[in-house]
């Protein structure tokens, strides 16, 4: 039992030799390392995925975990002493905001560290509401954690470690799952906490230029899991730009890439909206009135802020959910029989040579136990020849270069070959129409420039494309049409609970 | 966290008042199967949910649904039960008696008198509320109590997966037949994403602490007063009366001994 320490400022961070190897892995995660950092320093740490960042990250925060998770070497130490000896001195934060909420009271998941730390019961109430509002969520402590934005989310988790005073703030991507606006939101409240507590704090992110501005230290790991730069953040990224850009790492002005150009006049429309009303299935309409086309070798972008339906949307083009009002109509020369033009009518394998959708969650998509069988699924369920079904199935690991991972369980993929492999998986049944959600959402900067390639070619051989997206640089290069929904209008107003 | 004067009486009593309550109740008249006890605890029952005021709003659609279900089963009962005395209607198995018509009024009396104090104390409890009761008055371990308060709100996010996961079944062409395989693979899926879905909330809780030291404090208060008492203390007077009555008029029938 012991009392949370009541020092303020930050603290020293030093690693000495340290390195980690998870259980079963013939290679160390992060091998040899030293570093030191000083107390009230604002670390950018960067790196290819795999470099090790989150191992190190989670290492500080001390719950890597013990013998039975992999080996240690060395020493990681905060403060003098071994992090889980300074447990309530660290905070971290990590990329997914729906992992980050504990509890179903704001009020309550805030005041959840303290509870842990022993914080007398008096003390807590003040720290939570100087903690909510240093992170500018200025919210009733009953209101329901499951009605906040990704952006509120993060801002909830930051506002949950930040009471407890800590000396280290861990950020293990904290934006990448964000909208531009709530991007903004916790990088702005990242800075103003550091500023007022002097907490140490290391980040991991890839979207530099958003990271840059806040911080005065860049250390770049490389594939192998030791320190290849080190230093101010402007020398740092000027001088190990080619390899930082390599790595995936988004660089402040790095060019972007050069696509085919795109024709002059759309194609003929594969799929008519009339009137169309739309939402969750037994809810209320989030848009009602929209007409649109889509049409042939085009690109629609449609792009709008958290909760304004644009998922629901994508469900309704992609034939899985029934619209409210309205139709979405095929052509006739695209629907499988004249007296069923609406999508949602059409059975599931119809859909497959008609319109694909790619989730914003590739594993809700997968359903083969390896890469292979997963690009083979589609093709299987229209009967292809067997030959047909390899030769396709082997194009497309090769082009998308999953080939080296062929037999490999879906699940284990990192998140941006996950990423590849679902686009992959609904190209393999040449689709006419293609709908995308989020696609470049969380993606290192290599995987996004790939994307962005391979969806300008397939849209140049006459696929027409319906991608919902916030990546402006990604809207910028591809879209042709765009559709902007306004924020839904019948969101119930927030209201606490009882 | 402070106490609102303006609610009802109800919802300033302590969860775990309000379970102990329901189990003694429960407890008090599981044993017999005739009408006079479960006919005098329904009556001593609304007049306590009377008192308590609790709001009509949220308690009688529940209340219509465990009438429905009470009486199926009083039908079934009717139709299926031992039969004794005079037969009135006889066909193929089903056959309705003076003792199944009995049998019947009583289990449905029965089964209302049970679940009712449950369904109408049970109103406005929250999650939270609970665990703070089962760590605080109860000390059960915080491990426990929090895990499983937090795990709760993962049902949420798992009821979302479930939909998304029929989605892509459906986008990917495999969802024309074999619904029950479909199914199956569905749900194993979804098991992936609960157990996922548990480690990193897991990681999150460790991160902040939950388990590092062997006590915690609690934000919230659970007291646990007079008025807690007092409730399980009718809810003793409740069935102790209604086994009396019942006793006294000879009705009592201990696990259906005659």
């Amino acid at each position: 039992m012991s009392a949370v320490a009541q020092s303020v400022g930050g603290v020293t961070v030093a690693t000495e030799g340290w390195g980690w190897r998870p259980a079963g892995r013939a290679r160390w995660a992060l091998q040899d390392l030293d570093l030191h950092i000083e107390p009230g320093e604002r670390v950018l740490l960067l790196g290819a995925s795999g470099s090790g960042k989150s191992t190190l990250l989670h290492g500080l925060a001390g719950v890597l975990g013990g013998s039975e998770e992999g080996d240690e070497a060395g020493r990681l130490l905060v403060d003098g002493a071994a992090p889980g000896h300074r447990r309530s001195r660290i905070g971290m934060v990590m990329q997914n905001p729906d992992a980050q909420v504990i509890l179903s009271r704001v009020g309550d998941d805030v005041a959840f560290g303290m509870e842990n730390y022993n914080v007398a019961r008096q003390d807590i109430w003040p720290r939570v509401r100087r903690a909510l509002s240093s992170v500018g969520l200025n919210l009733p402590l009953a209101h329901d954690t499951s009605r906040l934005s990704g952006g509120q989310q993060q801002r909830l988790a930051l506002a949950g470690v930040l009471a407890m005073n800590p000396g280290l703030l861990l950020l293990d991507e904290p934006t990448a799952n964000l909208d531009p606006a709530g991007v903004l939101e916790v990088r702005d409240a990242v800075a103003a906490a550091t500023e007022q507590t002097g907490a140490t704090l290391i980040v991991v992110e890839h979207r530099t230029a958003v990271w840059l501005p806040v911080v005065d230290r860049v250390i770049v790991l490389g594939s192998e899991g030791q320190i290849v730069a080190d230093g101010p953040p402007g020398v740092i990224v000027d001088r190990e730009r080619d390899r930082l850009t390599g790595a995936g790492v988004w660089v402040p002005g790095a060019p972007l890439p050069e696509i085919p150009p795109r024709r002059a006049a759309p194609g003929e429309p594969l799929l008519t909206a009339t009137d169309l009303s739309f939402g969750h299935r037994g809810g209320a309409s989030l848009h009602t009135g929209l007409n649109f086309e889509i049409n042939r070798a085009t690109t629609t972008i449609v792009t709008g802020p958290n909760g304004a339906g644009k998922t629901t949307l994508a469900l309704t083009l992609g034939g899985l959910l029934p619209p409210h009002g309205g139709r979405v109509d095929a052509a006739l020369t695209f629907a499988p029989t004249p007296d069923r033009l609406e999508p949602i009518r059409w059975r599931s394998r119809e859909l497959l040579t008609r319109i694909g959708s790619v989730f914003q969650d590739p594993e809700h998509q997968f359903l083969a136990s390896t890469v292979r069988d997963e690009l083979a699924l589609g093709l299987r369920a229209l009967k292809r020849d067997r030959a047909v079904v390899a030769e396709v199935s082997e194009s497309l690991l090769e082009r998308l270069r999953l080939d080296h991972l062929a037999d490999v369980n879906p699940y284990t993929l990192s998140g941006g070959e996950k990423r590849r492999l679902s686009v992959a998986t609904v190209l393999a049944t040449n689709p006419e129409v293609i709908v995308l959600d989020e696609p470049t959402f969380g993606q290192d900067r290599v995987t996004w420039e790939e994307l962005v390639r391979l969806l300008a070619e397939i849209t140049a051989a006459g696929t027409a494309l319906v991608a919902i997206t916030h990546d402006g640089d990604f809207a910028d290069l591809l879209a042709d049409h765009r559709i902007e929904l306004a924020a839904a209008p019948s969101q119930a107003p927030a209201q606490a609970t009882r | 966290m402070t106490a609102d004067p303006a609610v009802v009486p109800a919802a300033r009593l302590n969860p775990i008042g309000k379970l102990a309550t329901a189990l003694v109740i429960a407890a008090g008249l599981l044993p017999s199967l005739d009408w006079v006890s479960a006919a005098a605890a329904l009556t001593m029952e609304v007049a306590l949910i009377l008192a308590l005021r609790i709001p009509l709003r949220p308690l009688l659609p529940r209340v219509a649904l465990l009438v429905l279900a009470a009486g199926l089963t009083a039908v079934t009962i009717l139709l299926y039960g031992e039969s004794s005395g005079v037969v009135h209607w006889h066909f193929l198995l089903i056959t309705v008696s003076d003792g199944s018509i009995t049998l019947a009024f009583a289990t449905f009396l029965r089964v209302l008198a049970i679940a009712l104090p449950s369904v109408a104390l049970f109103i406005g409890i929250e999650a939270t509320e609970l665990a703070d009761g089962l760590g605080q008055v109860l000390k059960l371990p915080a491990r426990f109590v929090l895990g499983a308060l937090a795990g709760l709100r993962l049902v949420g996010l798992l009821g979302q997966d479930w939909r998304y996961l029929g989605y892509a079944r459906r986008a990917r062409g495999v969802a024309d037949h074999a619904r029950i395989r479909r199914v199956a693979g569905q749900s194993f899926a979804l098991l992936v994403f609960a157990v996922r879905r548990g480690s990193m909330l897991a990681t999150t809780m460790e991160a902040r602490g939950f388990g590092a030291y062997p006590t915690r404090t609690w934000a919230r208060t659970s007291e646990f007063g007079w008025r807690d008492s007092a409730l399980i203390a009718t809810g003793l007077v409740v069935v102790s009366t209604a086994i009396a009555l019942s006793i006294a008029t000879g009705h009592w029938n201990f696990l259906g001994s005659h």
